[in-house]
């Protein structure tokens, strides 16, 4: 049980081998909203309920994946302890300036022991939801594709997931939230630094480093369902769904951008509160864990990544 | 009638066709069959891996963690990302291969 001082995943860096393609579907059809660019060729994107300035960053370069997922905590004070705490536990740790990523306080990056880059920041530019803050309405008009409401978490794939555990439950006060095991090996575990169900997830992989999805927040199990029209009526690559996850208890439709950057919009998972207790899923049950219909494995699901 | 290339898969002999303008990977997709490894159809992933021995086609930009320069000049690319514009003769690599011909080795034992 654990209290952080992180708050959420406030923002993910992205790869993408087309800028002009990515554009069009990370805003038109995920329905994310523009919201800046930079003298690097970055483009800036928030979801609509978010407050925070940005919570995408789209990169062109010459491979897709993920450059790093940052996430908020609750003060600089926090900020420079957190910072303390990670290098006692042996991470390397750096310093990025203010204003590096435009509305961005400085961040503070190290790799975590399957390979990742994560950020940690204590402050970003206030931009609102749209709807005030006096008497809003529920939403705003003029919402694009699929609407998505936030960015809400990233899956990872690499090898040492038990140093990371440490890490994060030990170090970022995490909870372990739900895991799959094989005996004794953890194969996946889920972990929460809010009431989500998870924040960041990992699942064992031979290779360091590599990134499986990126998650956005939608209402309703009907908007997922609208969500794959969408797929469908676009032409997107589809990966799997619309279904549930046993994991998380999710309603989930997993897609690809225009570079094979796996996106995952969904819905419907449950209240974590730091008193649970985490959830077990056994090696044998993966395939329900994992498509809880289907109750099969699927090799692109397990295997694709970028 | 829309322009059609023919495309052969050289290990397996397997003869399909692909319009104009449409990527390999999409016309392998179509032959509906097992073992066609389908990730994520957009350069990224790496899994429907390439060469093409013989024939014209133009290259969309693919992940350099998959196909370097020198194997994109040598005719390595993924399926996904390869335009024909001529009759092409491919082999397929990695994951491809093991997928594609794993599957005529059952398709073959079945029919035994």
């Amino acid at each position: 049980m654990a209290q952080s001082s992180v708050l959420r995943p406030g923002h993910v860096s992205l790869r993408v081998l087309d800028m002009e393609a990515a554009i069009v579907h990370y805003r038109e059809r995920l329905g994310l909203q523009e919201v800046d660019r930079d003298a690097q060729g970055r483009v800036y994107f928030k979801a609509w309920d978010e407050q925070d300035w940005f919570s995408v960053v789209l990169r062109e370069a010459d491979r897709p994946g993920m450059d790093y997922v940052g996430f908020k905590v609750v003060s600089s004070a926090a900020l420079d302890q957190l910072e303390a705490e990670l290098k006692s536990f042996g991470c390397k740790v750096e310093r990025i300036p203010a204003n590096e990523l435009k509305h961005c306080g400085e961040r503070i990056r190290f790799e975590i022991p399957t390979g990742h880059l994560i950020e940690l920041y204590a402050h970003k530019e206030y931009m609102g939801n749209g709807l005030g803050r006096v008497n809003p309405d529920p939403w705003p008009e003029g919402l694009k594709g699929m609407q998505a409401q936030r960015f809400d978490h990233v899956l990872l794939y690499g090898d040492d997931l038990d140093t990371n555990l440490k890490l994060f439950t030990e170090v970022l006060k995490f909870d372990l939230t739900e895991q799959v095991v094989d005996g004794e090996l953890k194969l996946a575990t889920f972990l929460s630094c809010s009431n989500k169900v998870h924040d960041i997830a990992f699942i064992r992989h031979a290779e360091k480093g590599k990134f499986h999805h990126a998650s956005f927040l939608l209402g309703t199990w009907e908007e997922i369902l609208r969500a794959a029209d969408l797929i469908s009526m676009h032409d997107i690559s589809l990966d799997l769904g619309p279904t549930r996850h046993g994991l998380t208890r999710g309603r989930t439709i997993y897609f690809f951008d225009p570079s094979g950057n796996r996106n995952e919009v969904f819905c419907g998972d449950y209240t974590w509160y730091p008193d649970h207790e985490p959830i077990t899923w056994t090696a044998d049950k993966l395939g329900k864990a994992i498509f809880y219909h289907d109750r099969k494995l699927n090799e692109n699901f397990l295997n694709v990544v970028t | 009638m829309e322009t059609a290339y023919e495309i052969v898969i050289e290990e397996t002999d397997e003869r399909f066709f692909c319009a104009a303008g449409e990527n390999i990977l999409k016309a392998m997709e179509r032959l509906n069959r097992k073992g066609i490894p389908v990730g994520c159809r957009g350069g990224g992933c790496g899994v429907c891996k390439v060469r093409v021995r013989s024939g014209r086609y133009s290259a969309r930009k693919m992940s350099r963690a998959h196909v370097s320069v020198e194997e994109e000049s040598n005719g390595i690319g993924l399926a996904c990302r390869l335009v024909p514009e001529s009759d092409l003769a491919v082999q397929v690599l990695g994951t491809m291969r093991k997928s594609v011909l794993a599957q005529i080795a059952r398709t073959a034992s079945a029919n035994d």
